[in-house]
């Protein structure tokens, strides 16, 4: 659906006398297939946002090319915005305006005729649940309502793509989980959705694979589930009595899936392995063998965070 | 075709938005009417006309050039705060025409502008004004080519600068010598000869000059012609600037 070769762009910023280049986005190659929600992670000016402006004909590159939904970005940015839809950060309704006109006005600048558009605005309204407030300026609107307009606006033209620029930033919890339905909803009616996010559960519960970004490159693709997993595996914590430690460390070292194992002082060990849903069991099946008694047992998977700060160096949250 | 259509789109949308603002439209027409009421009576005896209504002759015109060129020149401001709801970034994702975008808007201004130009005409007509009404729509084009030009020009700007605090010094530093030397106020026939020098570079002062034979009724004079083509010349020049900005910022 999207295929990107060496996208860059670079800014020029004045500082005083001097004129410094920043390097935005240097050099994005990127797969992303149809009909999957592709997560864009990364702190603040890591190049998500201007790399999801040029995917959207906002701004030029200045190397590299796109494809994007069988359109070619460089030579034909008309036949890309046809094909897309695109959400920007900020907003993208008037306050004075009603949901309904701003829908019908959306559909219109892509060519609609005025009943179809009209058709389209009562049908995105119901899909949205905004038919309630479809009459109201949208400065009355609160802000998961407002957002779900713009969504709305997004795809009235029905796109093959739509590009979401951090979708729920500025939500509260409730409209968070809110907007992440609608989003599924989205993908479950064929479309490709490539949002950016920087927080680590929406990539990882809202996202089929994601690339991690920092510094204008792409240091990490793939699922969420996989990223994780090539990173340290999963960690299975084993509770047991401080006296039974020791015999059970004896048990599980050398078994074939463990990686590592550590002792805990209070007792109880830490097992790195590879799959910690299939460790378990036999981790179980061999203690219960030894006739050691546990008291609990805790798989513990390690976050985008994880992922991040093996590939930046820093985590995520710190920047 | 595809042209038109965006254009009267965006045109319309606009339209509504203003009609949704009553307090424009109260503002619009309070501001000239108090020129009209407060500042013309002081014009027969400093102008040494014979009548009131001469006094309106000279006047009216010059007070309408003056709405159209300050009511094109601030409309950046709106396109500012636009720019700032994301309205403009979302209409640059859609195929519309870049140049619709631009133009809708401005028709909306020169369409603005041409009714309180009526407006004013009208109330002054009770003060005795008399128009032939040829030479009145021809001053009405002469408006609407002067609104068309200093609103395009604004929007161009606005999207240079993209700031309400950037915006208003410029847009103020250039109406300020331009309304001076247009003999708006009062006409630059009282002018020193090397005022009245500046003002011959003075674009508005040819249209103010050319406004002001129409309402004459002196339809023949060169004064006519010659406002009416500098306008247009500049109309044409504004809107192909702004519309290479738009073009650029806007792509």
């Amino acid at each position: 659906m999207i295929e990107t070769r060496g996208l860059r762009k670079s800014f020029r910023s004045r500082a005083g006398r001097e004129t410094k280049t920043v390097d935005a986005v240097r050099g994005v190659n990127l797969e992303v297939a149809e009909g999957e929600i592709f997560g864009f992670l990364g702190p603040n000016g890591a190049g998500k946002t201007t790399t999801l402006r040029m995917l959207a004909t906002l701004i030029e590159p200045d190397g590299g090319d796109a494809t994007i939904a069988g359109a070619d970005l460089r030579k034909d940015p008309a036949e890309v915005r046809r094909r897309i839809g695109y959400v920007p950060q900020g907003g993208s309704t008037w306050d004075e305006s009603t949901a309904r006109e701003e829908l019908v006005l959306h559909a219109r600048m892509y060519g609609i005729g005025k009943a179809d558009a009209q058709q389209r605005a009562v049908r995105a309204l119901d899909a949205f649940q905004l038919t309630e407030y479809a009459d109201r300026k949208c400065k009355t609107y609160s802000g998961g309502q407002r957002r779900r307009v713009e969504i709305a606006l997004g795809i009235i033209h029905e796109p093959k793509i739509v590009f979401l620029d951090e979708p729920t930033t500025g939500l509260d919890p409730q409209s968070r989980a809110h907007m992440w339905d609608e989003i599924r909803r989205l993908r479950s009616d064929g479309m490709t959705v490539f949002i950016t996010t920087h927080y680590l559960d929406e990539a990882d519960a809202l996202c089929d694979r994601i690339a991690i970004m920092d510094h204008g490159e792409v240091v990490a693709e793939g699922t969420p589930a996989e990223l994780k997993r090539e990173i340290s595996g999963d960690v299975v914590l084993v509770g047991l009595d401080v006296a039974a430690t020791p015999q059970a460390a004896q048990t599980l070292d050398g078994e074939p899936y463990v990686n590592k194992l550590e002792t805990v002082d209070e007792g109880g060990l830490r097992l790195y392995v590879d799959e910690g849903a299939t460790a378990i069991p036999q981790v179980l099946r061999r203690l219960d063998h030894a006739g050691l008694e546990l008291r609990s047992i805790e798989l513990h998977r390690p976050s985008l965070d994880d992922v991040f700060l093996t590939k930046t160096g820093r985590s995520l949250r710190e920047s | 075709m595809k042209f038109a259509r965006d254009t009267w789109l965006i045109f319309q949308r606009q339209i509504q938005l203003l009609l949704r603002n009553p307090v424009w439209v109260f503002v619009g027409v309070f501001q000239p009417v108090m020129y009209l009421l407060l500042f013309a009576p002081l014009l027969k005896p400093a102008l040494n006309a014979p009548t009131q209504a001469a006094a309106y002759k000279i006047f009216v015109p010059g007070l309408l050039v003056l709405l159209a060129i300050f009511g094109g020149l601030f409309q950046g401001f709106g396109l500012i705060a636009e720019l700032r709801a994301g309205v403009i970034e979302r209409s640059r994702v859609t195929p519309i025409s870049r140049l619709a975008l631009l133009l809708g808007r401005s028709l909306r201004d020169v369409v603005s502008l041409l009714v309180q130009a009526v407006i004013i005409t009208l109330l002054a007509l009770i003060f005795d004004l008399r128009v032939f009404i040829g030479d009145l729509l021809l001053a009405y084009l002469m408006l609407a080519l002067i609104a068309l030009m200093t609103s395009a020009v604004s929007y161009g700007v606005a999207l240079k600068v993209k700031s309400e605090d950037a915006l208003a010094p410029l847009m103020n530093t250039v109406a300020q010598p331009v309304l001076l030397l247009s003999g708006i106020l009062l006409p630059l026939t009282f002018a020193p000869g090397w005022l009245q020098g500046i003002a011959d570079w003075n674009p508005f002062s040819w249209a103010v000059d050319g406004t002001r034979a129409l309402f004459a009724g002196d339809l023949g004079s060169d004064k006519v012609w010659q406002g009416l083509t500098i306008t247009a010349v500049l109309a044409a020049l504004g809107v192909f600037w702004a519309a290479r900005q738009f073009a650029r910022s806007v792509r």
